[in-house]
């Protein structure tokens, strides 16, 4: 698999550690009536078979963190975008 | 027909041109008292022991390939019972003792063979996380054997014993760990499931559950619909997709997890023997060749297939373990898609829906369960209550806080 980072091109996946699921939402309050959020974060997965987005960290370059979009059934890579930057979009969608 | 040395003797005479298939190949029926998703290992020895032990024989297997072409056929057929914390060792001892009655039982030749399982050590603190393993196994009455570096030379001359960075300074060895023919196992139990009436229905994909007022009613699939009272899901890699259809997100996910085997060679290695500096673990097949794996690929995946930079990281450590398989070929690899939990241990559940219970979880130690995960699966299925055996598997504690993380890594299933 080659991974397009936007800072260093196309590099082969060895360079990078995934670390999962980037659609899951870290709750923001410490409230135990919030366990449920929590355990949702924690724990469960949609797993979906098909297009995926997930993060991954380019620890062996520029060491930035990327979100991924990809094809779980055939491993095809759709696009890459900085972790920052995804988080930004969708953050302003959210508020639109 | 009971398969003994007289009727293979009576066969000879005909050329062996006249055995009756294994199993039949029925169409399904409008209804079932216990449909199970997924025609694999798990699926197979569920049905079998529904109708065993508990009398349940309108069952239907469900399998959207054909007759084991997923995870039971896809792993490298090692079996062991060698655990560490509370909750595991019963259930995979119980394993391992099915597996050594299992040929007797079904009446079909598994090659059931205790050869041995070594895990190497090749530092002082390893050792001692060894030897608390080993006590905690015998605590539950399995047996374990630390070996010294002398010890195991003499079973394995051939490791790498003076490794610099990582010198091989001896062993726990599981003499009753071994390995098992794994299509076998799955021959073996539809078998045995369906000469007492189980219907295994291949090429058959459920496409949908149906669920009125909180229970189960049946399973749409490519075949039409299919009505059950009791449903349960045995579907390994593809558990997320299929719960899914019942409304359930899940602490799972699927991942791919690849497996070698090497050209034919003479009797080399006579055991199992797994790395304690990499992830890599291997035994000799009858055939010769040498059957190896490692580590997961890291990604999720649904794709039955992995990628080189796993090849070359499995390889590197199969040769640190072992230097004189560096010219061996590799005559084939593949890929299995493994249910990865959030704790690195099964699920063995009923559900909050009435009559849909949960078989899921393997990640990637399902092959040495097959027996205990049907029969306890079964157990759950019949009593609508886990039996004493599987009562840690259960679904909600992730919830509660009683996980079973035997690598201790937490809720990264990409790393258990």
């Amino acid at each position: 698999m080659l991974i397009k980072c936007p800072y260093c091109g196309p590099r082969p996946s060895e360079e990078f550690t995934i670390l999962g699921d980037a659609s899951v939402r870290r709750p923001t309050s410490n409230d135990p009536a919030t366990m449920d959020q929590w355990f949702d974060y924690v724990y469960l997965r949609d797993n979906p078979k098909g297009r995926y987005k997930e993060y991954w960290h380019h620890g062996g370059g520029c060491r930035s963190w990327l979100v991924v979009d990809r094809d779980t059934q055939t491993h095809e890579i759709f696009g890459t975008q900085a972790a920052r930057d995804a988080t930004l979009a969708e953050n302003k969608k959210g508020n639109s | 027909m009971r398969y003994s040395v007289f009727s293979l003797l009576k066969n000879s005479f005909s050329g062996h041109k006249n055995w009756a298939p294994a199993w039949r190949e029925p169409q399904p029926k409008k209804e079932y008292d216990v449909i199970i998703v997924g025609g694999g290992g798990h699926g197979l020895a569920t049905a079998y022991y529904l109708a065993k032990e508990h009398g349940i024989t309108n069952v239907a297997v469900l399998e959207k390939g054909w007759l084991g072409s997923g995870n039971i056929g896809r792993n490298t057929t090692i079996i062991r019972s060698n655990y560490l914390l509370v909750g595991n060792n019963p259930f995979y001892e119980w394993s391992l003792k099915l597996w050594e009655g299992l040929e007797q039982d079904f009446n079909f030749n598994a090659m059931v063979s205790q050869r041995g399982v070594l895990n190497l050590y090749h530092s002082d603190p390893q050792r001692d996380a060894y030897a608390r393993r080993g006590n905690a196994m015998r605590l539950d009455g399995v047996d374990s054997e630390l070996l010294d570096r002398e010890a195991v030379r003499e079973m394995a001359p051939f490791l790498s014993f003076d490794n610099a960075r990582f010198p091989i300074m001896g062993g726990l060895l599981q003499r009753r760990g071994g390995t098992v023919r794994h299509d076998g196992v799955a021959w073996g139990y539809a078998r045995g499931a369906d000469l007492r009436g189980v219907d295994i229905i291949q090429n058959c994909e459920v496409t949908g559950i149906r669920i009125e007022n909180g229970k189960v009613q049946g399973v749409e699939t490519n075949k039409g619909y299919i009505g059950c009272k009791k449903l349960g899901l045995a579907a390994a890699g593809n558990t997320g997709e299929v719960a899914a259809m019942a409304g359930m997100k899940l602490p799972i996910e699927s991942h791919v997890l690849q497996a070698f085997v090497s050209e034919g060679i003479k009797p080399y290695l006579d055991t199992v023997i797994t790395y304690g500096v990499g992830h890599f673990y291997v035994s000799q097949s009858d055939k010769g060749g040498l059957v190896f794996g490692g580590d997961l690929d890291g990604y999720n995946s649904y794709a039955r297939r992995g990628n080189m930079p796993t090849v070359e990281h499995v390889i590197e450590a199969g040769v640190a373990m072992i230097p004189g398989i560096a010219r061996i070929r590799v005559l084939r690899s593949w890929g299995g898609i493994m249910d990865m939990s959030m704790d690195g241990s099964p699920i063995i559940d009923k559900t909050h829906v009435d009559g849909l219970y949960l078989n899921c979880g393997w990640c990637y130690g399902g092959f040495k369960a097959t027996p205990a995960s049907g029969w306890c699966f079964a157990h759950t299925i019949a009593k609508n209550e886990a039996h004493a055996l599987n009562a840690p598997y259960r679904l909600d504690r992730f919830r509660r806080g009683y996980m079973i993380d035997e690598k201790g890594v937490g809720a990264t299933p990409n790393l258990h």
